[in-house]
C-alpha cells in the first residue's frame, strides 16, 4: 500500500503545480503587460477603438479574478485560445507540431544516453588518468558551447565542407514527389520503417544527424559529469572496498557491481537534462529549419502571439511537471531504497 | 554595535573569502579563467579605448568595407554593413557579460534574503515562501524568460528583467537550506538568548554565512545565463540591433554562414571561451565548497 501512498502524493503535488502554473501564465499575459490588448494587436499604436473592440472581445474589461476563472475553463476544456498569427486553434498548432520536436529530442537525448553514461563510467573507473582528463574535457566543452553556435559549425563543417548532410529541414523537399512518407505516428522514422519506404528512412536519418546531435552536446556533458559524479560516490563505499579484498575483477565490480547504484542518480540527472534539451531545441529548430514547436514558438514570440506563447509556455512546464514524475517514480522501481525513506 | 559574536562571524567570513582567494591562486585551470573573465571585463569597460573603431562598434555603418574578409585593417573581418567585428565584440562585451553578471546578482539579492527567512522562520512562513519558489522552478528558466521578455517587450534591459525573474528561486533554495543548518549553531542561538531581533539575526549572522555556497553556485551559473542572454538576443528578445551583441551578431551572421564565416564564428568563439571560463572556475569552486552539502 505504501508505494500507492507514495504514488498518490507525488500526482497530487504535480497537480498542485500545474495549477500554480497556469497563474503565472495568466499573469505573465495579463498582468505584467501594461496593455495586454495592444499586445494582441502586437502595436502600441493601434486606435483606441480598435483597443476596446478587442477589450471587450477578449473580456479584457472584467476583473481579474473572472478573465482567470474564464481561462481556466476554457483550458479545461482544452481550448488554448487562437493563434492571432495562423488564426487556427493554438492546441492544433502545438500537436501538429509536436511529433517533430519530440523526435528530435528523443534521438539527441538518445545519442547523449548512450555517449553520456559510457563516458562517465570510463571516467570514474580510470579516475585521475588521461582518459578521465579528456571525458572532463569534452563534458566542459559540451556544457560551454551554445547550441546556437554549435549548429552553425555543424553546418559549415558537415554541409560545406565534407557535403555528408543536408543543411537543413526534415526531409528533402523532392522527397514528397519521389516517396512520400505516410504521416501514421508523424514519427518520420517510425512511420518510414512501418511502410517500409526505405528511401524515406535514409533520407529522414541523414536529415536528422546534425540537429539531434547539436542538441545532444549539452546532455552529453551533463550527463558524464554527473555519471562520473555519481560511479566515484558508490565505488568509495565499503561494500565496493569489501569486493576488492575479495579480489573480484575490476571490470565486475565497476559494470555490475556499482553501476547498478549510480544509475538512480544519472536517471535524476537525464531528467533535468530533458527540461535544458526541451529550450534546447528552440535554437536547434531555428538554425536547421526544423518545422517543430520550437521553430513555432519563436516566431509566436517575436509577433507578439500571445495565445500560442502561453500555450507553449504551459506545454513546456507540463513536460517538465510530468518528466520530474516519471523520473521520480521510475527511481522508486529502480531503487527500494527510497521507498523506505 | 560591536559584540564578540558579531565580531568572530565577521573574521570567519573573511576567512572564507581570503580561501578562495588562495585557492584562485594556486589552481592553474582556475587562475587562468579568472583572467580570461577579468580580460572580458576590463575591455568591456574599457570599450571605447580598446576598440579599433568605437563608433562602429556602438553600431555607425560602413558601407565601403561591408563583408570585408579579416584583413590588417580589420584583424576579425567586417560585417554586412562593413562595421569591424573586433570593435563590435569589445563593445558587445557589455551586454553579453557584464549584464548577466547583474542579472545574477540581482537574482542573489532577490533570492538569498527570501531563502534565508524561510529557513530561520520555517513554519507557515516557509511553506508560503517555497511553495512559491517551487512554481517558479516548475518551468524550464529560460522558456519562462523568453515568455516573460516577449510580453513586457523586447530589448536588453527587458532581456535582463526576464532572467532575474526567473532565476532568483535557485538562490532561495541554496539560501534556505544553509539558514536550515546555520540556525542549530550555538552563535545564533547565543544571539536569540541575548535578545536579538530576527532581522537582525537573518541579515548579520545567518545572510553572511551563507556566502559560500551562493558564491559558487552563482559562479556555476553565470556560464548557463551567458549561454541564456545570448539565446534571447539569438532569437531577437534581447539586444535591439544596431547595438552590439554576441547573441546577435552570431545571428546576423547565420545568413552568410557558408560563405561569410567570419561574421558569425568570432562572436560565437568569445561566448564560448567566457562560458568555459566560467565553468571552469565554477567547477574548481564547487570541488571545495559542494552546495549540496547544505541540500
Amino acid at each position: 500500500m505504501r508505494i500507492f501512498e507514495f504514488v498518490f502524493r507525488r500526482l497530487l503535488t504535480a497537480i498542485f503545480v500545474l495549477v500554480g502554473v497556469s497563474i503565472i501564465t495568466f499573469a505573465i499575459s495579463h498582468v505584467v503587460p501594461s496593455d495586454p490588448a495592444a499586445l494582441y494587436l502586437g502595436s502600441t499604436k493601434a486606435r483606441p477603438e480598435d483597443l476596446e473592440r478587442i477589450r471587450t472581445k477578449l473580456g479584457l474589461d472584467l476583473p481579474l479574478p473572472v478573465q482567470y476563472a474564464i481561462y481556466m475553463r476554457d483550458l479545461m476544456r482544452g481550448d488554448l485560445g487562437t493563434s492571432i498569427a495562423t488564426k487556427r486553434p493554438v492546441l492544433q498548432e502545438l500537436t501538429d507540431r509536436l511529433p517533430a520536436t519530440l523526435e528530435l529530442l528523443f534521438v539527441g537525448m538518445f545519442i547523449a544516453t548512450l555517449i553520456g553514461v559510457p563516458l562517465g563510467v570510463l571516467s570514474a573507473r580510470w579516475q585521475g588518468t588521461w582518459a578521465d582528463l579528456f571525458v572532463r574535457i569534452i563534458s566542459i566543452v559540451g556544457v560551454s558551447m551554445p547550441a546556437f553556435y554549435l549548429g552553425l559549425i555543424m553546418q559549415i563543417v558537415f554541409f560545406r565542407n565534407l557535403g555528408l548532410f543536408p543543411l537543413s529541414g526534415r526531409v528533402d523537399s523532392d522527397l514528397r514527389f519521389t516517396s512520400p512518407i505516410d504521416p501514421i505516428t508523424s514519427f518520420f522514422l517510425i512511420d518510414s520503417i512501418l511502410t517500409l519506404n526505405w528511401v524515406a528512412l535514409k533520407d529522414v536519418f541523414l536529415h536528422l544527424v546534425l540537429p539531434a546531435f547539436t542538441l545532444a552536446a549539452y546532455p552529453i556533458g551533463l550527463i558524464a559529469r554527473m555519471n562520473r559524479a555519481a560511479m566515484l560516490e558508490v565505488l568509495g563505499q565499503d561494500y565496493i572496498r569489501t569486493a576488492r579484498a575479495y579480489g573480484i575483477r575490476n571490470s565486475i565490480i565497476t559494470y555490475r557491481y556499482a553501476l547498478k547504484n549510480a544509475i538512480s542518480p544519472t536517471l535524476t540527472v537525464i531528467g533535468l537534462t530533458v527540461a535544458y534539451a526541451l529550450t534546447g531545441t528552440f535554437f536547434v529548430e531555428v538554425i536547421f529549419n526544423w518545422p517543430g514547436l520550437g521553430l513555432f514558438t519563436v516566431r509566436s514570440l517575436l509577433a507578439l502571439d500571445y495565445p500560442a506563447i502561453m500555450g507553449m509556455t504551459l506545454l513546456g512546464a507540463s513536460g517538465y511537471v510530468i518528466i520530474n514524475l516519471i523520473v521520480d517514480l521510475l527511481q522508486t522501481a529502480i531503487d527500494p531504497r527510497i521507498r523506505l525513506k | 554595535m560591536k559584540n564578540p559574536i558579531a565580531t568572530s562571524i565577521e573574521s570567519q567570513n573573511t576567512r572564507t573569502l581570503r580561501h578562495v582567494f588562495n585557492i584562485i591562486l594556486r589552481d592553474p585551470l582556475a587562475l587562468i579563467s579568472t583572467v580570461i573573465i577579468l580580460f572580458f571585463v576590463f575591455i568591456a569597460i574599457f570599450a571605447p579605448i580598446v576598440a579599433p573603431f568605437p563608433e562602429q562598434g556602438q553600431g555607425r555603418t560602413n558601407a565601403g568595407d561591408t563583408m570585408h574578409p579579416p584583413s590588417a585593417k580589420y584583424l576579425l573581418g567586417a560585417d554586412r554593413l562593413g562595421r569591424d567585428i573586433l570593435s563590435r565584440i569589445i563593445y558587445g562585451a557589455r551586454p553579453a557579460l557584464v549584464v548577466p553578471i547583474g542579472v545574477v546578482l540581482f537574482a542573489v539579492f532577490i533570492g538569498a534574503p527570501l531563502g534565508a527567512l524561510a529557513g530561520y522562520k520555517g513554519g507557515w512562513v516557509d511553506e508560503v515562501i517555497m511553495r512559491v519558489t517551487d512554481l517558479f522552478l516548475a518551468f524550464p528558466s529560460l522558456l519562462l524568460a523568453m515568455a516573460i521578455a516577449a510580453s513586457i517587450g523586447r530589448g536588453l534591459d527587458k532581456a535582463a528583467i526576464a532572467l532575474v525573474v526567473s532565476w532568483w528561486p535557485w538562490y532561495t533554495r541554496i539560501a534556505r537550506g544553509a539558514a536550515i543548518s546555520l540556525k542549530e549553531q550555538y552563535f545564533v542561538e547565543a544571539a536569540q538568548a541575548i535578545g536579538v531581533r530576527d532581522s537582525v539575526i537573518i541579515f548579520r549572522h545567518i545572510l553572511p554565512n551563507t556566502i559560500s555556497p551562493i558564491l559558487v553556485q552563482a559562479t556555476v551559473d553565470l556560464g548557463t545565463v551567458i549561454l541564456a542572454m545570448g539565446g534571447l538576443a539569438f532569437i531577437g528578445l534581447g539586444t535591439q540591433p544596431p547595438s552590439p551583441d554576441w547573441g546577435l551578431m552570431i545571428s546576423e551572421g547565420r545568413t552568410f554562414i557558408l560563405d561569410q564565416w567570419w561574421i558569425a564564428t568570432f562572436p560565437g568563439i568569445a561566448i564560448f571561451i567566457v562560458v568555459l571560463a566560467f565553468n571552469l572556475l565554477g567547477d574548481t569552486l564547487r570541488d571545495i565548497f559542494d552546495p549540496r552539502q547544505y541540500k
